[in-house]
């Protein structure tokens, strides 16, 4: 463990960079160079700073680590707590990586209010960060709300003509979703007695009914976050009207957040709710996949496209987290750094042809592949990854999900793993019309390539797609024990909560001593895989 | 029992003090004419703060005077410190623009002067006669105060409007106090509170206290008791509009927070169902009327419904823990009003006052301090974290949820969605439309310093929420008997 507080500087770096960025006098072009350049720097070593936080962070423990706790609200006994564990790390990493990604990929797009626009960029930082740092409910909710902010003036500001629609839309939705998860909050608070979340998760409330109601209202919010379906609607609509590097931070990390919050809140502090409901989430995850994937495919604008399929993807994530199985829940946590990654490179795929022709319509690309071959070899990467094509990090994810969910609901798998082929369906449908077939369009024809800055800003992400699909285990190492620790804790809970049960019911027939079900219950971690391989690679064979 | 029969004027001192000084003042400007105006202005400001010290030194253990009219003790003690403060700022933000708003006359510091003494009178009573005498002091002075424009039909008929229902609410005030008396045989709260303690209440005084109820509704603007609230806010000078927002509603809250707690604890069962739908109703009305308005004034008046809806919700709770999250609340409230108000008035073109929501179209480009500052506390009047807002619905719904009252915890919440949305309209304005002419750019000191205090307590509040915290839960451990 580190002396000094590691993850505080890291959430604070962002935010006192952005307080300096605000005092850069002078006429607009030196505002807006100075304020690129402090912006980049600024992220950069909160970047370096998480990195430190890789390399020290010891993979075999399952506790939280770098834990910071102080007094915040003594009348209220909230404290200020931060800590990761393997689970939440990779989180804040993808969070400090990818901002300066979007600082570099906003280089030249943005043209106007740049000062405004790099602090607003900081700010989300700052709270992105402290939301997968947070270990007290109450901090949690602070961060994770207050994102809403910046990113609704990133899309009312810098978006596109739509843009104060689709603000709106994003802003109230989000809300509407958070706030019934602050009623919950409180309600835990209340039953508990406490707002820190180790604690919470120790002593998850008793009473099936309550921890149903507490578990939906949790729900509201991540469900929309994440997002899923019928909630989704948010999403594409901010998508499209967001300027690029907006559209990589909400799918990169915003949509993450609603994971985070399922595998931090609802499964270790509702555990019977999770596993009462496990069903419904996964015929929501279905109708996402199946449907989302189905309506990425008529899509005539790529944006929306890429938003459709993210929908689609996190249902993978809320499939594969809600299986409670260690492959699932890894599979889950993997697919969504790995489209954190994806997508994001994806958009800002997006963001490189729209910065030349100022157009997102498909047809009216073509043939790219003859004008800008670099661009078509990244696009192409990046396609292959979010069709789940072994050896990228889509497919290391995409499988692991489902090979948790063959494990629990055979049928759930089978329908689920047709969203893969639609994958495969709609992203190949979409890469030929822009990069190959014919030139139609002179001004689609005479684009440049890939210029020096978009080129440094692709390379680490390729580089990770291909790197983390070849290698999963640097990430999938430093996430298993704390996966197998929250497991263990589920099992134990619903365990015991069988046991009462059954106490209860026993106590009300004398007679009949159930012959264990609970060992029943636990086996399916243990020989089921092998089989299920086969299955999915029949799957993989159709594509 | 309580030793009444004494005078104990000792304790009266800061409200003495009041009196004489507003007298002092009245004659001053009588002697010397409207030139005065804003030397009177920063005298009832002095004398705002002199009445400030003199209340930190009372003694904070209750205490009675003037035979058992008045206590004093932390929560009264407290509240006046709260009302004196607002008073100061809502006078400081107004002065610069008197003159502009045709209402540079020597009566408007005095009239709030007074309105101040019936405040502190107010959260002082402890008997229903000095309650009626502090509420009709302070609501003769804001009737005239709407009207003070006397060139302007709408401010005239702001305050005609403001008299006639105040007059039926003090109307509805006695008839309930005048059953409670019949009923029960006296006025004075401690008194009252031992003849009530027993089990069967009279008929008689449950529905004295519903018409107390229905007369306090009125004082606080909450629905159904609403309608005069976005009238007199509009009609209103504006100066006078930021007064009414800032400081009374503090004092009526408390008034009712030292009514329910003090005389009628044992008929909880009663008042939470009224409070319970009051609040409900207000919290509604007030962010679903709130959705059509263009006026930013009328927009302030129905967030200020909404806002006391959820201030309710504390009392709803009734509990201790309820009873402080009203305060902090209010505390809260008050303060993001204040800047908020500090920038409606510098909305002037060309030293016009302009109102409509629309003149703040593109503020960020024409002034971005000025937007940056309301975007924040527009923010933090939504209650998105990490404003100082959020942490007042935080221990409101907190409350409420201890007191297992999840419906209307759940409802309310669900209404601040909707209030939202005209909080984060005014920020659309001012940041993604395109820019009218933009405003005048002379803005007096003191209201630059206001809007930034209060801007900076709104932002760090986070850092340090205990300093509120721990002084409301003192000042409600008074209100326990």
């Amino acid at each position: 463990m580190v002396e000094f507080p590691l993850l505080t500087l890291m959430t604070a770096v962002p935010l006192i960079g952005a307080f300096f960025i605000l005092f850069i006098r002078g006429d607009e072009e030196v505002v807006a160079r100075n304020a690129k350049f402090a912006a980049l720097w600024v992220s950069t070593f909160t970047f370096g700073l998480s990195l430190y936080m890789l390399a020290s962070f010891n993979g075999e423990s399952a506790d939280f680590q770098f834990v910071e706790k102080h007094v915040w609200f003594e009348s209220l006994g909230i404290s200020y707590h931060m800590g990761v564990d393997g689970i939440s790390m990779f989180f804040v990493l993808l969070s400090t990586f990818l901002t300066p990604v979007c600082i570099v990929a906003s280089w030249d797009a943005i043209k106007k209010r740049v000062k405004e626009y790099m602090i607003a960029f900081l700010v989300l930082e700052t709270f992105m960060v402290g939301t997968f740092c947070a270990l007290d409910t109450v901090l949690f909710y602070v961060f994770f709300e207050g994102v809403l902010i910046p990113m609704f003036l990133i899309i009312g500001i810098w978006g596109g003509p739509r843009r104060v629609y689709s603000a709106f839309k994003f802003f109230l939705y989000t809300l509407l979703g958070s706030v019934l998860m602050l009623v919950a909050l409180l309600t835990l608070f209340v039953q508990v007695g406490s707002t820190d979340i180790p604690t919470l998760i120790q002593n998850p409330v008793s009473g099936l009914t309550l921890q149903i109601w507490l578990w939906l209202a949790f729900f509201a919010s991540f469900a929309v976050k994440m997002p899923m379906w019928p909630v989704h609607t948010w999403l594409p609509d901010a998508h499209v009207e967001a300027p690029t590097a907006g559209s990589v931070i909400l799918a990169g990390v915003l949509l993450k957040m609603g994971g985070y919050g399922f595998l931090r809140f609802s499964l270790p502090m509702f555990p019977e709710a999770s596993e009462f409901l496990a069903p419904m989430v996964f015929w929501l995850s279905i109708i996402a996949i199946v449907y989302t994937s189905l309506v990425a495919l008529v899509q005539e604008d790529m944006k929306k496209l890429i938003a459709y399929s993210s929908v689609a993807h996190m249902g993978f994530v809320t499939l594969g987290i809600f299986t409670a199985t260690i492959q699932g829940v890894e599979g889950g946590i993997f697919q969504m750094l790995s489209h954190g990654i994806i997508s994001a490179a994806l958009f800002l795929c997006v963001g490189v042809v729209y910065d030349r022709l100022h157009t997102r319509e498909i047809a009216r690309y073509g043939g790219l592949v003859k004008n800008m071959p670099k661009y078509a070899t990244v696009f192409m990467v990046l396609m292959l990854g979010s069709v789940g094509l072994p050896g990228t990090s889509g497919f290391v994810g995409e499988f692991l999900s489902l090979l948790g969910a063959f494990q629990v609901d055979k049928m759930v798998a089978v329908f689920a793993t047709t969203g893969v082929v639609l994958g495969a369906a709609y992203m190949l449908i979409l890469y030929r019309r822009v990069v190959f077939g014919e030139q139609k369009n002179k001004d689609a024809a005479a684009m440049d390539d890939i210029n020096f800055r978009e080129l440094f800003m692709f390379v680490p992400l390729v580089l990770l797609v291909i790197w983390m699909g070849v290698q999963p285990q640097i990430v999938l190492d430093k996430v298993s024990p704390s996966v197998a620790k929250l497991l263990l804790h589920y099992n134990t809970q619903i365990e015991k909560a069988e046991k009462a049960k059954k106490e209860g019911e026993s106590a009300e027939k004398v007679m009949m001593p159930q012959p264990e079900p609970v060992l029943e219950q636990l086996e399916p971690a243990g020989p089921a895989p092998e089989e299920e391989h086969d299955d999915h690679r029949d799957a993989g064979d159709r594509e | 029992m309580i030793e009444f029969a004494k005078l104990n004027l000792v304790y009266m001192i800061p409200e003495l003090f009041l009196a004489l000084s507003g007298m002092i003042l009245l004659i001053a400007g009588v002697m010397r004419g409207n030139s005065m105006t804003s030397f009177l202005c920063w005298g009832a400001v002095f004398c705002f703060a002199v009445t400030a010290s003199l209340v930190l030194g009372l003694v904070w253990d209750p205490a009675y005077a003037v035979n058992g009219l008045i206590v004093v003790d932390g929560f009264a003690n407290f509240m006046k410190l709260v009302i004196l403060l607002g008073l100061s700022v809502s006078i400081a933000i107004s002065v610069s623009s008197l003159r502009h708003d045709d209402i540079a006359r020597f009566e408007y510091p005095v009239l709030v002067l007074f309105a101040g003494l019936g405040m502190m009178l107010m959260v002082g009573a402890n008997d229903l006669i000095s309650l009626y005498v502090g509420l009709e002091l302070q609501s003769l002075s804001l009737y005239v105060l709407a009207a003070i424009r006397s060139s302007s039909i709408k401010s005239a008929e702001a305050g005609m409007k403001y008299f006639v229902l105040g007059a039926l609410s003090s109307g509805m005030l006695l008839f309930g106090m005048s059953l409670i008396y019949g009923f029960a045989g006296s006025t004075s709260y401690p008194v009252l509170a031992e003849l009530l303690r027993g089990g069967d209440i009279a008929l008689g005084v449950i529905f004295g206290m519903v018409f107390l109820l229905a007369g306090l509704a009125f004082k606080v603007s909450a629905v159904p008791f609403h309608m005069w609230t976005p009238d007199v806010y509009e009609g209103a000078p504006t100066p006078v509009t930021a007064l009414f927002a800032i400081v009374p509603k503090v004092a009526a809250i408390a008034l009712l927070m030292r009514l329910l707690f003090q005389v009628f604890p044992n008929m909880s069962a009663d008042w939470v169902q009224i409070i319970w739908f009051i609040s409900l109703a207000s919290m509604a009305w007030g962010a679903f009327a709130g959705l059509a308005q263009d006026n930013i004034k009328r927009l302030l008046a129905y967030s200020s419904i909404g806002n006391l809806g959820y201030a309710l919700i504390g009392l709803a709770a009734a509990s201790p823990e309820g009873n402080a999250a009203v305060v902090i609340y209010m505390v809260i409230y008050m303060i993001m009003t204040a800047g908020t108000f500090a920038i409606v008035l510098c909305m002037r073109r060309d030293g016009v006052g302009v109102e409509k929501m629309t003149d703040l179209a593109g503020l960020s480009k024409n002034s971005p301090v000025l937007a940056y500052a309301l975007a924040a506390l527009m923010f933090s009047m939504a209650g998105i974290p990490p404003m100082a807002g959020f942490f007042g619905k935080l221990v409101i719904f907190k409350a409420a949820v201890a007191s297992e009252m999840y419906v209307l915890a759940t409802l309310g919440i669900l209404t601040s969605v909707v209030a939202a949305f005209y909080y984060i309209r005014i920020i659309k304005l001012m940041f993604f439309d395109e820019p009218v002419d933009g405003f005048d750019r002379n803005i007096a000191f003191e209201r630059r310093a206001v809007i930034f205090i209060v801007v900076l307590f709104v932002l760090g509040f986070i850092i340090q929420p205990d300093l509120l915290f721990n002084s409301a839960q003192g000042a409600v451990a008074a209100l326990q008997p």
